[in-house]
């Protein structure tokens, strides 16, 4: 059996005392795997990644990734940790609006410590994998909704992260371009890349995903395998 | 609760740092204004306001106690144009001798000290010269005194002075300090008191109020009338206030510009402050505007929210600010008052109002200008520039800092400044200011100091003499009665000087009594074996004499004689004419005495050796040593006694430093605020960078690279302020009193000093983004990335 990635044993987030987000949930995601949080809004699916992305810290429980508990890191362990094992995609892609489309994508290797000629390399590599390297000098926000999250994956790339999260990557964009960013993932899996995706868009869930979770209330009230991708 | 009100409340309270900063920043901004508009008043007049203040004298007489009785001075207050009297009051010269040399138990035969006018008062007084106590109390009986403050003798609460001659002495407690603006006495005490002090003279003082003592004529003629009503002979002297004025006014002169400038200082970085701490925030609130313009808020509730908004922490800040700079002006005041030598120096309730009511005025229309332009925009416009305030500016300056050599976070903090102009030049400005300041400050300092030095000529270390003298050449003093010492054989001092081992170089003087023709009172010509710039004397033109017939002058005795440099100057000394070439002017500020420094000849008769010992000897050490050889010939070795600095130079040095730490402390609030603003404003790439992976330790260091580039263009604009205000304003002091300023006290800064002052901008700028940088590293990149 693959060696899991993440493992959330006994998990449970409570914000100002008021009803848990996640209540005592327990997870394993195993390398390679690719799966689908859903739920409805206010279930606990985005304080499930955000655990898992080290943004946040259990109530109760542990978190683990890569086999290193991430629950008890500090502030820049935690960065360090992302910078290593992480790559965030966000709904509303977070590109720094400042930043040429290429300075955004190296920015991840940049704060690890890399020399500029090597990210460079590499980034420019990702935008031309991922059909955007014509706009490796334009400003994200000349950019189309798809456009800009497909500049998004290629940033959360960049460190050749053991992860993806992604969060709601589908969310803001039109159809034609959430069909394309979801073509997008379904290819990264298919090379390998475990990922986690935290969606609404059941589409997503069942293109992309080699198995889905249900949560509701802070709880799995489904953990459903899926036949593998094609 | 109205819609408004719940507005601005949430406003308030939920952007608690803002609010907190806003309070702050205009507390220390009105402090900064009341001082300085305090300051300013307080230049305007500020003798004419404490003579009238304390009824000052306007027409001082002594008279001879032989020829006029005290109820005859008292009905001389019937004399025509004089309107009030007070007196008489006995009054006599009273010698303070210097405390004995080490081993002896008295002070010497021939010791000399300084005289003062010592005035027998049991207190203020409610007529004429109503004397303001300063310090501890007035005398209540023998053996104490009052001594006048800020004048030229100097002592302190509880100092014992021995006043007296060579038989009789007696020792007088200072019970404290008190000041007459009409300068009628040095000292008082009680009428028992004083006549138990050995005194040189006495006499009586009676103290006059005119009708009109606008002119010196009118002062002259009702002097006139006064002398007519007393018996012939009975008034010694009198002085008319007038003389009085202008000896005040001379050094009030000296210190409006640098109290004028400071205030002005104080002034500007106030409304600068205050004007971009409330746009600043009102502008970083667009989006809420665009938000509450969506529903339904038209354009003037919008600025009277905001302007309420910022009202409220301002108004709180205003009140904090007066108290403040209430408390803070007691000192600064106190100070203010020695330097012009007046007194109760207070913050004018109006000024205080004035301050508050400007702020408040300067909060309403930034704000309003602020939250104006924000509630013209549409709702949409408004949500948008909330969202996105500055995607596109400073895309360049990204571009070009992503490519420097440098770490990622230190690049993107350094592109910072170039996306938000206005605020950064707001900065930029606050900066300049502080370091303007620092360098006006330390410019002042520096050249202060070294006018004291060029003042006191005393760099020598060790003086020989037969007195065991004090006081340079050029200073007042008396001897004391008794025998003056033999002339010592200057071949003989000179052998005992160069045996020495740890003599550096030394020169030797005589001081006698001159008289040059266009100089009123005293002058002394002074003899050196060499020319004395080592001793501290400052050249303002020429150069030094080389050889006998040769002299260097004050520029008050080039003025007074009408000579210039290469012009003779005829004096008469020992009952001789003497001619001299003038061949340079020295700096000699302070002395009122005609000065004439010229070359000793083979027929001068030395009283005097200055040493200065060689590096790493003790000057104490080294005049022990040398007292052995000079036993025999009867002369005094000791070290040059130090007064410490000089009083005026100490106020100055320290309202310097206090107005320097106001201003340096109102420009640092200033970049806390801008960079509050500008993290507030961040938050959310902040927390993108976190996000991607951005250690806490690299987000203080984009934050505060962020101001490094303002720091230091602050501090290269307000460096060369500070050198362009310190070349104005010393020439202006320069001019109030008088003097012209050697080159050694204009020129002050060096290379390395100007880089450091630079480099206080960076400093600065730092030290004010601290605070906003740590709270950017500690915010959990969970809560900023929520954060829009």
């Amino acid at each position: 059996m693959t060696a899991p990635l993440i493992e959330l044993n006994g998990v449970t987030r409570r914000y100002d005392g008021g009803p848990p987000a996640l209540d005592d949930l327990s997870l394993t995601v195993a390398t390679g795997e690719a799966v689908a949080v859903l739920g409805p809004s206010g279930s606990g699916k985005s304080t499930l990644l955000n655990l898992v992305a080290g943004l946040d810290r259990p109530t109760a429980g542990t978190v683990t990734v890569g086999g290193s508990r991430i629950d008890t890191l500090g502030e820049a362990a935690s960065a360090k940790y992302r910078r290593a094992t992480i790559g965030l995609v966000f709904q509303f892609f977070n590109l720094l609006d400042d930043l040429t489309v290429l300075d955004n994508v190296v920015l991840p290797a940049q704060l690890a410590g890399a020399a500029r000629r090597e990210t460079t390399r590499r980034a420019a590599e990702l935008l031309r994998t991922l059909g955007i390297d014509r706009h490796a000098g334009a400003y994200p926000g000349r950019l189309s909704g798809g456009e800009r999250q497909r500049v998004a994956v290629a940033r959360a790339l960049m460190n050749r992260p053991a992860l993806l999260l992604a969060d709601e990557p589908t969310g803001a964009l039109d159809t034609a371009s959430g069909a394309d960013v979801r073509r997008l993932l379904t290819d990264l899996h298919a090379d390998g890349q475990t990922m986690l995706l935290v969606t609404h868009d059941r589409t997503l869930a069942t293109e992309c995903a080699t198995r889905t979770i249900e949560v509701v209330d802070g709880r799995i009230a489904a953990d459903t395998a899926l036949a593998p991708l094609r | 609760m109205s819609a408004l009100s719940r507005v601005v409340r949430s406003g308030v309270s939920r952007r608690w740092v803002q609010t907190v900063v806003i309070m702050l920043a205009t507390a220390a901004a009105v402090t900064a204004g009341v001082l300085g508009i305090g300051l300013l008043v307080a230049s305007n007049a500020p003798f004419d306001h404490a003579f009238a203040a304390q009824r000052g004298a306007h027409l001082t007489v002594l008279t001879d106690p032989a020829k006029a009785t005290a109820a005859q001075l008292a009905a001389s207050a019937e004399a025509d144009g004089v309107a009030e009297a007070s007196g008489p009051f006995a009054v006599a010269q009273v010698m303070v001798l210097p405390p004995p040399p080490p081993g002896l138990s008295e002070p010497p035969v021939g010791a000399h000290g300084p005289v003062l006018t010592v005035a027998a008062r049991t207190g203020p007084g409610t007529g004429v010269d109503q004397v303001t106590l300063v310090e501890g109390r007035w005398p209540g009986k023998p053996g104490e005194a009052l001594l006048a403050a800020g004048g030229d003798f100097r002592v302190d609460v509880g100092d014992t002075l021995t006043m007296g001659d060579g038989t009789n002495a007696q020792d007088v407690t200072v019970v404290g300090l008190a000041r007459s603006v009409s300068d009628t006495a040095d000292a008082w005490m009680t009428p028992g008191g004083l006549a138990a002090v050995p005194s040189m003279s006495s006499g009586y003082q009676m103290l006059y109020r005119l009708d009109d003592a606008g002119t010196a004529s009118r002062v002259g003629d009702a002097r006139d009338a006064v002398t007519a009503a007393l018996p012939d002979g009975a008034v010694t002297s009198a002085r008319s206030w007038l003389v009085v004025k202008k000896e005040a006014n001379d050094q009030t002169s000296l210190f409006v510009p640098f109290l004028l400038t400071f205030g002005a200082l104080s002034l500007l970085l106030s409304v600068l402050i205050v004007g971009t701490v409330v746009a600043g925030a009102v502008g970083s609130t667009t989006r809420r505007i665009g938000i509450l313009k969506a529903l339904g808020f038209t354009p003037s509730q919008v600025v009277r929210a905001y302007v309420a908004q910022a009202l409220l922490p301002a108004s709180a800040g205003a009140v904090l600010g007066v108290v403040v700079g209430n408390l803070v002006a007691v000192p600064l005041l106190a100070d203010t008052e020695d330097l012009y030598g007046t007194v109760a120096l207070t913050i004018a309730p109006w000024v205080d109002a004035a301050v508050l009511v400007g702020a408040l005025a300067v909060v309403t229309i930034t704000a309003s200008a602020a939250a104006g332009r924000a509630g013209r925009l549409s709702a949409v416009d408004a949500l948008a520039v909330g969202r996105t305030p500055t995607a596109d500016r400073g895309r360049y300056a990204a571009r070009v800092a992503a490519r420097l050599p440098l770490p990622r976070p230190m690049t993107l903090g350094l592109a910072r400044p170039f996306s938000a102009p206005a605020r950064a030049a707001a900065m930029v400005l606050a900066i300049a200011f502080g370091a303007a300041a620092v360098t006006l400050a330390a410019g002042l300092a520096t050249s202060l100091n070294r006018i004291q030095v060029a003042a006191d000529h005393s760099a020598a270390d060790v003086v020989v003499d037969g007195f065991g003298d004090d006081g340079p050449p050029g200073a007042q003093h008396t001897a004391r009665p008794g025998t003056e010492p033999e002339p010592a054989d200057p071949v003989a001092v000179a052998a005992a000087l160069d045996a020495e081992s740890g003599t550096a170089h030394w020169l030797g003087y005589a001081e006698t009594d001159a008289v040059v023709p266009g100089l009123t009172g005293g002058s002394s010509l002074v003899e050196y074996t060499e020319d004395p710039g080592w001793v501290g004397y400052e050249l303002v033109a020429g150069r030094w004499f080389t050889r006998p017939g040769e002299a260097v002058v004050p520029t008050e005795v080039l003025r007074s004689t009408d000579r210039e440099i290469g012009d003779s100057l005829t004096l008469t000394h020992d009952g001789t004419q003497v001619t001299l070439r003038i061949v340079g002017e020295v700096f000699d500020p302070g002395n009122n005495d005609g000065l004439v420094l010229t070359q000793a000849d083979a027929s001068t008769t030395l009283t005097t050796w200055l040493v200065s010992v060689a590096d790493g000897n003790d000057p104490g050490e080294y005049a022990d040593a040398l007292q052995q050889a000079l036993d025999p010939l009867d002369l005094t070795a000791h070290p040059q006694g130090t007064d410490g600095a000089d009083e005026l130079v100490v106020i100055i040095d320290a309202l310097a430093g206090l107005l320097t730490l106001m201003l340096v402390t109102v420009a640092g609030l200033g970049v806390l605020n801008a960079v509050v603003l500008d993290v507030r404003d961040r938050v959310h790439d902040i927390g993108i960078h976190k996000a991607l992976g951005m250690t806490p330790r690299q987000t203080l260091t984009t934050v505060l690279s962020s101001v490094v580039l303002i720091g230091l263009v602050g501090g290269l604009v307000g460096v060369p302020a500070g050198v362009l205000l310190h070349g104005i304003l010393m020439p202006a002091m320069g001019d109030g009193a008088g003097v012209e300023l050697p080159q050694v006290v204009l020129s002050v800064f060096g290379p390395w000093e100007l880089a450091v002052f630079a480099l206080g901008g960076l400093v600065l700028a730092t030290a004010g983004a601290l605070l906003p940088a740590g709270w950017a590293a500690r915010t959990r990149t969970a809560t900023a990335l929520r954060t829009e």
